[in-house]
Formats: C-alpha cells, sequence, structure tokens
C-alpha cells in the first residue's frame, strides 16, 4: 500500500477510438450472445450492425486533419486510412446483412460468425493504422486467425474443412515468410517503425543485399496474402470450400486491408527501394492479369470463376502502386474501394438466389434469370459490366485511371497487356450476361428473399452505375488523402 | 576459459542436442521430451546473460504448460512415425536447400550490418537491477499497442477454438453438479405416514 | 577459480541444511498423517516401531531400501527410472528461494515467486513420464488424469499469485512478506481472501491430494502412475509429494499468512514483548498448521468426481481469480486501504456463510 507507483505516461487514447469502441462493442456481443437463444439470435446480428454504424460514426468525427502518430510510433491516423476504414465498416456492414437470411435457413445463424467478423474487422483497422511492423504484423495475424475460423465455421462440410486446413497452412507460412523478411529488414535497419525504416533507407542507401532480400520475402508475404500469381493458389478453392456469407466477407473488405498493408510497407517503408518492387509486382501484375483472366473462363462454378476474377482484379491492383507515384497510388485506392463493392454485389445475387438446400453457385443457375426476375438480371448486369470495365459503370473508370497511371510513367507495353487481357476476361462476365438474358432458365421459381435484402442488393447494383455516372468524387477523395 | 563460459559452453551444447535429438528421434514421447530439455537449456542460457524473468516465464510457460498438453496430446495419439516418415528421402534435398539458403542469409544479418552500433554490449547490471521492472515498463509503455493487440489475438483464437469445437449433442448425458450440490433431503425423500396394514380385514 | 569451488561448495553446504531438515519433516509428516487420521477415525496408528510408533518412518524408509526395483515388461527404462527423479528434483529446487526468517534464505532472487511457480509446475513431468514409461493402462490413466488437472490448477494457482504481486508490488516472497507487516489484519489472507482459498485448494490439487487425488485414486486405478513403482523409486515419488505439500504449506504461510511476522504485531500492550517479534517460530508453526489442514482435509472429505475437479477448476477458480483481480486492481487504482478491502472481504464472506446457514435452516425446518 505505501508503496510509490510508477509513473507511466497515459498513451493518447483517443487516437484509437475507433478500435477500442470496436474491440469493446464485441466483447460485449460475444458475452451477450451467449444468454440469447436461437429466436433471440438476430438481437446479436443487430448489435453487429449497430457497432459498425458506431464505428463508421466515430472514424468520421475523427476524419480531417494531419496524420497523428501515437502509442510510441506503433499506430498512425491520417486521412488514407479513415477513407479506408470507413468503407471497411461499410462494406463489412453490407456482408453482415447479405448474409443474414442465408445463416438463419441454414440453421448457422450463429454468434459466432459476428463476433470473429468484428474480430476481422479489428484486425484490418490495425493493418490500415499500422505504422510499426510489429503492428502490421498483428493486425494481419488477427485478420486471418478470423479468417481461417470462419472458413472452418461450418464443421459438418468437408469442403469446408478442406478449404480452412489449406487456408490455415499457406496463411501461416505467407506470414512465417512476412515476418522472415521484416526481420532481416529490422536487421538491417535496426527499427520496426515504418517511418523510420523509410528513412534510413533513404539515408544509407538502397544497395544492400540483405535488404532486397528482405524485400523479397515481404513482397512474396503480400503477395499470398493478395492472392497474387504465382502465390495465388488457395484463392480458388477457399473461395469454393467456404460458405458464401464467408467467401462474401474474406472477397471484400480484406482486400482493402491488405491495399492498406502494401501500402504501408512497401510506400511508406521501403519507396527508396521501388525500383526494386516495381520489378516484382511487375512480374506478379502480369502474370495475375493473365492467369486470372484465363483460367476463369473455363469455370463452371461461379464462386470460383470469382475466384480467379479476384486474381486478375489483385493484378490490376498492383498496376497502380507498379506506377509509383500518388495518382498510381490513389488510382489503386479508388480501384480496391470499388472492386470491394462489387465484389460484395456479386456474392449477394448469388445469396439472393439461394435458397436452403439450394446454393446458386454454379453458372447455369444464372440461366434465363430475366424471365424469372426482369429487375435482378439487370442488377447483376450491371455488376457483371462493371466488373468487366464496360463504360458507363463505374468498373471502367477504375480500370481506366489506373491504366493512365501506367502510361504516365511510360510503361506502355503494360498498358497493352493490362487491356489485352481484360478483353479476354470481358468474355465470362459477358457470358454470365449472355446466360441471364438468351438461355432459357431451368428452374423457373420465383425469387424469394426478405426485403432488407431486396433492397441492398439493387441499391449495390445501382450503385455500380451512379458511380460510373459520377465518379468524380470519390476519385477526387482518393486523391485527396494521396496527395 | 573462465567458469561461466564453462557452464555457457556446456548448456548449449546439451541445447543442440536435444534440438536435434527432437527431429531425429523416432518416438514422439521422446521427441517431446527432448523439446523439454532443449527448453530448459535455453532458459539457462538466458539466466547467464541476466535474463532472469524470461528465462523463468519459458520455464514456466512452455515447459510447464504448453508442452505438458503437448506431451498429453501425443501419448494419447499414439501416432506411428514411420508412416510420417514415407517421403522423408523425397523431400530432403528441398528441405535441405531451404535450411541452407535461410541459414546463410541469417548469417550475412548477423555478420553483415547487424553489430556494434545497433546491438549495443551486454550491460552488466547490479543485483538490485529488477528485469521484471524494466519489461514491464517496456510493454506498458512502448509496446502498449502491440501488446494489447496480441491479447485480443489470443482472445480469439479462443473463441475459434471453442467455436469449431464444441458442439451441442442433444443425446449426451451430464450431470450438473451445483443442482446436485444443492439438493436437499427433502427434495428426494418423502416420508409417508401409513396406517399399519391388515388389521381390520 | 579457487574461490568459486569454496564458493559452490558453500552453496551446497547450504543446500544440504536445508534438505536435511525437510527430509526429516517428511519423514514425520508421513508418521503424522498416519498417527492423526488414526485418530480422527478412532484408532490409534502406528505404534509398534520404538515408543509410540516414532521410529515407524525411518522403518519404512529402510524396508523401501532394501525392496527390489521391479521394472515392468517392455517398459521404457530410462523414462522409467528418471521419472521419480523428475518428480523429486523440482520440489527440492524450489526450496533455494524460500525464505524463513529475516535473512535466512539461500538465494535471495528477484523473481523468486515466479521461480517457484515456473518449478512446481515441473512436478507433473514426474508423474506423465512414469505413467507413460510403465507401460501400464493404470498408470497411464493416472498420468493422464493428473496431466489435466495440474495444468488446470495451475492457472488458477497463477492467477491467485497475480493477485498477491498486485498487492505486494513485487514478485520476490521477501518483499511480499515485508509488505504484510504490520499485525494480522496487514496479512494478504485478509484483503485476498478468495485467492487464498482458491490458492490452498489449488495446491491441494496441484500435489494430487485427496480429495483431489484421482491420479491414484486406489479404489478405480489402484495407485494411478505409481501403480508399476517398488522399492526406492516409489519411495522417492512418496518424498516428492510429501516435499510438496510441505512447500505448498510453506508458501501460504509467506504469502498469506505474514510468514515469519508475528500475530501480535501491532496490539497495544504487547507490541513491545518478545510475542510481537518476527521469529522463525511463527513460520514454521503456520506452515505446521497448513500441513496439518491437509491431512485433514484427507480424513473429512470423500474423493472428489473427476469432472467435479475439472469443473471446480475452470469454471469457479479461474473465473473468481479473475474477479478478484478486477477487485484489487480497482482498489489500487482508488488508492484504498488493504485493510478495509480485508474487513470489508472478509465481513462479505461471513454475511454470506450466515445467510446461507439462516436459509439452509429455514429450509429444513
Amino acid at each position: 500500500m505505501n508503496n510509490e507507483m510508477a509513473v507511466i505516461e497515459m498513451p493518447n487514447l483517443a487516437l484509437v477510438m475507433p478500435e477500442m469502441f470496436l474491440l469493446g462493442m464485441t466483447c460485449v456481443l460475444l458475452v451477450l450472445d451467449l444468454f440469447l437463444n436461437d429466436r433471440n439470435r438476430i438481437i446479436t446480428y443487430l448489435l453487429a450492425q449497430l457497432t459498425l454504424f458506431g464505428a463508421v460514426v466515430i472514424t468520421f468525427s475523427q476524419m480531417g486533419g494531419e496524420a497523428v502518430t501515437g502509442f510510441s510510433g506503433s499506430f498512425v491516423r491520417d486521412s488514407m486510412g479513415d477513407i479506408l476504414k470507413i468503407f471497411i465498416y461499410v462494406v463489412t456492414a453490407i456482408v453482415f446483412l447479405y448474409s443474414r437470411q442465408y445463416l438463419q435457413l441454414r440453421n448457422m445463424f450463429r454468434g459466432e460468425y459476428y463476433a470473429l467478423g468484428l474480430f476481422g474487422v479489428l484486425g484490418m483497422m490495425i493493418m490500415v493504422s499500422a505504422h510499426s511492423f510489429l503492428t502490421v504484423y498483428l493486425g494481419l495475424e488477427l485478420l486471418s486467425l478470423s479468417l481461417y475460423s470462419m472458413v472452418a465455421l461450418n464443421r459438418d462440410s468437408e469442403a469446408s474443412t478442406e478449404a480452412a486446413m489449406k487456408y490455415f497452412v499457406l496463411g501461416a507460412m505467407a506470414s512465417g515468410m512476412l515476418l522472415y523478411g521484416m526481420s532481416m529488414i529490422y536487421g538491417i535497419t535496426g527499427s520496426l517503425d515504418i517511418k523510420e525504416v523509410g528513412s534510413y533507407i533513404a539515408n544509407n542507401g538502397a544497395n544492400n543485399i540483405i535488404l532486397s532480400f528482405g524485400l523479397v520475402f515481404v513482397v512474396v508475404g503480400l503477395a499470398f496474402k493478395l492472392g497474387a500469381v504465382p502465390f495465388h493458389m488457395w484463392v480458388p478453392d477457399i473461395y469454393q470450400g467456404a460458405q458464401t456469407p464467408v467467401t462474401l466477407y474474406l472477397g471484400a473488405a480484406p482486400k482493402i486491408a491488405a491495399f492498406a498493408m502494401v501500402m504501408r510497407l512497401l510506400v511508406d517503408g521501403m519507396e527508396a527501394l521501388y525500383v526494386d518492387w516495381q520489378q516484382m509486382l511487375t512480374i506478379m501484375a502480369v502474370l495475375s492479369l493473365a492467369l486470372g483472366n484465363v483460367v476463369a473462363i473455363a469455370q463452371t462454378n461461379i464462386k470460383r470463376m470469382l475466384a480467379y476474377s479476384t486474381i486478375s482484379h489483385v493484378g490490376f491492383l498492383l498496376l497502380g502502386i507498379i506506377a509509383a507515384g500518388p495518382d498510381g497510388y490513389s488510382a489503386s485506392m479508388f480501384y480496391v474501394l470499388i472492386y470491394a463493392l462489387m465484389s460484395t454485389g456479386a456474392f449477394g445475387m448469388i445469396i439472393l438466389l439461394s435458397r436452403a438446400g439450394f446454393e446458386a453457385d454454379t453458372l447455369d443457375d444464372f440461366k434465363g434469370l430475366n424471365e424469372r426476375s426482369k429487375w435482378y438480371a439487370f442488377i447483376m448486369l450491371l455488376i457483371m459490366f462493371s466488373m468487366a470495365g464496360v463504360p458507363p459503370t463505374v468498373g471502367f473508370f477504375a480500370k481506366l485511371w489506373v491504366l493512365e497511371a501506367v502510361l504516365n510513367v511510360d510503361m506502355v507495353w503494360l498498358a497493352a497487356v493490362a487491356v489485352l487481357f481484360s478483353v479476354i476476361g470481358a468474355y465470362y462476365y459477358i457470358r454470365i450476361v449472355k446466360l441471364m438474358y438468351f438461355d432459357k432458365a431451368e428452374d423457373n421459381s420465383v425469387i424469394v428473399a426478405d426485403v432488407d435484402l431486396k433492397v441492398v442488393v439493387s441499391a449495390n447494383g445501382i450503385l455500380m452505375l451512379v458511380l460510373g455516372l459520377f465518379p468524380g468524387m470519390l476519385m477526387a477523395v482518393c486523391q485527396q488523402v494521396l496527395a | 576459459m573462465t567458469f561461466e563460459k564453462i557452464i555457457f559452453y556446456l548448456f548449449a551444447t546439451i541445447l543442440v542436442l536435444a534440438a536435434v535429438r527432437v527431429i531425429t528421434s523416432r518416438n514422439p514421447v521422446h521427441s517431446a521430451l527432448f523439446l523439454v530439455l532443449a527448453f530448459f537449456s535455453s532458459s539457462a542460457l538466458w539466466i547467464l546473460i541476466e535474463a532472469e524473468f524470461l528465462a523463468i516465464t519459458l520455464v514456466l510457460v512452455y515447459v510447464g504448460a504448453v508442452m505438458v498438453l503437448f506431451l498429453f496430446v501425443v501419448m494419447m495419439l499414439n501416432i506411428n512415425v514411420d508412416v510420417m516418415r514415407e517421403g522423408f528421402i523425397k523431400y530432403l534435398p528441398i528441405g535441405v536447400a531451404v535450411a541452407i539458403i535461410s541459414a546463410i542469409e541469417m548469417g550475412i544479418v548477423i555478420t553483415g550490418n547487424f553489430s556494434g552500433d545497433k546491438s549495443p554490449a551486454l550491460v552488466r547490471k547490479g543485483a538490485d537491477y529488477s528485469n521484471t521492472e524494466a519489461i514491464g515498463q517496456v510493454l506498458y509503455t512502448e509496446y502498449l499497442f502491440a501488446f494489447e493487440v496480441a491479447a485480443v489475438l489470443l482472445l480469439v483464437a479462443i473463441v475459434a477454438a471453442i467455436s469449431l469445437t464444441m458442439r451441442k449433442r442433444p443425446n449426451t448425458r451430464s450431470q450438473n453438479p451445483s443442482s446436485q450440490v444443492i439438493v436437499k433431503k427433502e427434495d428426494r425423500l418423502r416420508v409417508v405416514k401409513m396406517d399399519a396394514e391388515g388389521k381390520g380385514s | 577459480m579457487m574461490e568459486m569451488f569454496i564458493d559452490l561448495l558453500f552453496i551446497l553446504l547450504k543446500a544440504f541444511a536445508i534438505i536435511i531438515p525437510l527430509m526429516l519433516g517428511v519423514a514425520y509428516l508421513t508418521y503424522a498423517e498416519r498417527k492423526l487420521i488414526g485418530y480422527m477415525q478412532i484408532r490409534v496408528g502406528p505404534n509398534r516401531v520404538g515408543p509410540k510408533g516414532w521410529l515407524q518412518p525411518i522403518a519404512d524408509a529402510l524396508k523401501l531400501l532394501m525392496k527390489e526395483i521391479v521394472i515392468p515388461t517392455n517398459a521404457n527404462k530410462f523414462l522409467f527410472i528418471i521419472a521419480p527423479m523428475l518428480s523429486i528434483g523440482p520440489s527440492l529446487a524450489a526450496w533455494a528461494v524460500v525464505p524463513f526468517s529475516e535473512g535466512l534464505v539461500l538465494s535471495n532472487i528477484d523473481a523468486s515467486l515466479l521461480y517457484i511457480l515456473a518449478m512446481t509446475s515441473l512436478g507433473v513431468y514426474g508423474v506423465i513420464v512414469a505413467g507413460w514409461a510403465s507401460n501400464s493402462k493404470y498408470a497411464f490413466l493416472g498420468a493422464m488424469r493428473s496431466a489435466a488437472q495440474i495444468v488446470a490448477y495451475e492457472i488458477a494457482m497463477g492467477f491467485a499469485l497475480v493477485g498477491v504481486l498486485m498487492a505486494a508490488h513485487s514478485i520476490n516472497l521477501y518483499e511480499i512478506v515485508m509488505q504484510q507487516s504490520g499485525g494480522i489484519w496487514h496479512w494478504y489472507w485478509m484483503p485476498l481472501f478468495p485467492l487464498f482459498l482458491v490458492y490452498f485448494i489449488s495446491g491441494v490439487a496441484e500435489t494430487n491430494r485427496a480429495p483431489f487425488d484421482v491420479a491414484e485414486g486406489e479404489s478405480e486405478i489402484v495407485a494411478g502412475f505409481h501403480v508399476e513403482y517398488s522399492g526406492m523409486t516409489f519411495a522417492v515419488f512418496f518424498l516428492a509429494e510429501y516435499a510438496n505439500i510441505i512447500l505448498i504449506a510453506v508458501l501460504t504461510a509467506l504469502m498469506f499468512m505474514g510468514g515469519w511476522l508475528s500475530p501480535f504485531q501491532g496490539i497495544p500492550g504487547l507490541e513491545s514483548t518478545f510475542l510481537a517479534a518476527p521469529s522463525i517460530i511463527w513460520f514454521l508453526a503456520k506452515s505446521a498448521f497448513f500441513a496439518f489442514l491437509f491431512l485433514w482435509f484427507r480424513a473429512t472429505f470423500p474423493r472428489y468426481r473427476y469432472d467435479q475437479i475439472m469443473r471446480l477448476g475452470w469454471k469457479v477458480f479461474i473465473p473468481i481469480t479473475i474477479i478478484w483481480i478486477l477487485v484489487l486492481g480497482a482498489v489500487i487504482a482508488a488508492k484504498a486501504s488493504y485493510v478495509t478491502l480485508g474487513l470489508c472481504t472478509v465481513g462479505i464472506a461471513g454475511a454470506y456463510m450466515l445467510f446461507n446457514k439462516l436459509q439452509t435452516a429455514s429450509r429444513s425446518s
């Protein structure tokens, strides 16, 4: 009692308000869920949505102003982070909304889906705001651990279990790579702080063999997490094996976080080494574009097809970073935000068409959708056009700006390759449109879904068009935060 | 050679031998026990550089808890090592290659830049220096954020593990000890007053 | 170099000075156990060897020394032999940091509480290895039970110690005792009352003593992990078990009962008399009391069912300790006095018991 206590300076807690709020609410949700029976489980869902809404409000209220670091340099709050975080919340909220009915119909409406989902969001937020290698890694692990277990959540399905196992083993290996690379860079620079690493490299020159080794490992780790070729092997199996709501979750918001991780590590931390990583990313981008688009053509399962489409989109995402300049980065950021919305829309449609005992995950299930419902066929058309990059949908502008950035740094051949493969890729997106409008329906049942799902899927599709008509605003935001 | 050096080499040798035996031993239980020995020797090495908190925590956490559970599982599973060793030769070349490359890289890092200015020489602190307190100070100030995130990570691991393994089976029989304990005599036993039988009839 | 060896020799002698009395203590604890349980069951207990049976432990030791060590067929010989040593090694090593009185300690290391926790957590290896190496189903069952049990209770025990170190602001046993000075109401059993109970009961479970002795469980699995052991190997297990009992008793006395501090300290009038002076006598008396409790438990309680043991460990003790650590944290942050906390705690506990008693009484009437 009579001991004097060591005085510890209180860190700036206001900085991590969104994280703290989310963590606190998730713990509340976790405990509350124990006391709910299956009939009242909807409360868990509503609480999860409320949490995300609260996080949006808090992050929004903090927005603007200079970048502030805190917690001895392990955390940074800046405008890019805020925008990405808000998109992560919104996309996740949409994902939760889409998956509610699906899970309820299959007796899988469990609190853990939402708890783990929110923990995943926390992981993404930490990645987005990371300012030290240690924080990047911890955020990534938090996200990955949530994802592994969400994929495995449907224990009785062999496909899910297998997918989870593959995801876990490969993910652990990728984390190992990343960590190994980080440890090498730490060995050279003597710091974990991203800014200090950056300034060390800038001051002491980039001609260091170990630094390059470290960079290679970091890039490999990042590529694994992004799912870029040749580190893409896990993507199709996991997209197909996991339940649709989980695929929906892991295909959307985590890509935004992965983009943030690339920005933090490669751009903020090792921009001085950009010649090195530019080459590596170029190879990966070209391979991703080629493989993703070509192999997607051969798929009959739409989830698998979308997995390959993801790979090709990752290729595009990398193009913007390769351009290595504010234009390229903002184009990439725009791309990833739009991609997350497109991807939720596409999976939302799959969920909308599915029923208990029927997954609607093959291409044939989309045959003749126009006869069944003109409206949803139109929504799907918008989403597919946006993915393919057909004007006037927003996907066109996303691709356009990335290509523009690449052209600005005189990498004409790269832009040509990208265009070529997008044209090839357009084939399989348009094929779905053809199936919907020109083929006969095999199954004429009426689409039954709750109102919220119907409204939001429609809004999601329309958004592709609206953003396509007015793309300037979001792009301006992206440019502003990365200027 | 000083006394301390002799002890260092003694424990270092034990550590390396134990580590080798972990992967060469044919019996998984032996492997686990050698791993225990390896942990123990490395904690001894830590004590030599006056990192007693880490050393004791290593024993406490890894040897005292983690490895016990490890052994528990290994003993229960009855693993057949020979099956696991199929393909050992097949994967040997690539394994060796990876090992050598990593070793070389590590070597370059350690011998190359990472000496001198960035890692100051070991300072011998006096007996009243508490390295438990020092670690606590750093953990709760400089690494507070990472520390808390790591805690959340463990929480997620617990939630995930429970949600993946816990399954309510309707037909399992279980007892509720607290309801058993609070039972009173009156709940189970009823004394019925009856007239003696068979007199009148 | 020479000085080094002299130093080492000196340390060795000190270690012997601790171990020999300890071994004697162990021997007579077994005697006390048999006698006490005998009296509790209205029997006499051992009374043949020597006056009042005083030489009984010596006779037992001699008998065990003379007996053959039988090694079962297909047992893993090396591990079978080494298991008893794994069992006794840590339980003796833990004594290195135990302070017996002011200044009377072999090695006053900074993190002595952690060291003890680490050493006691190693004891389980002896049990597991013995059970596995014996190549016997009963022994294996005993080992598995004991492994799960010890890991479960170690967590509760660790948390209870966290409470102690929070209260004392130190993980040094000597410091912890000194922080408790000022009279019986300053000892930590009062402010940390729930932790005190949890610690002691977990200690009983950690040593595999009745009523938590399912690892031995004579009626179910004969003698559990040491069923195949005979002669000296068995004796070593026996020694380790009793050395652990004494260790837990000693630690409870140190951490919750003020160690060598006098209970009369701080009482006006007695303050200046010899009664209030700290002394090793108090320490031994307190430890003996807790060791006595171990024996008393054995005579009183029937063995717990295995699932009940697990439930108690995971679902009762761990939550209790976590809650009390929170309470303690709040008290420390509010800079309230431990004495107040202690009085409140014991008051609440007493009120609860009284309430329970009254309720039971009203139900049965």
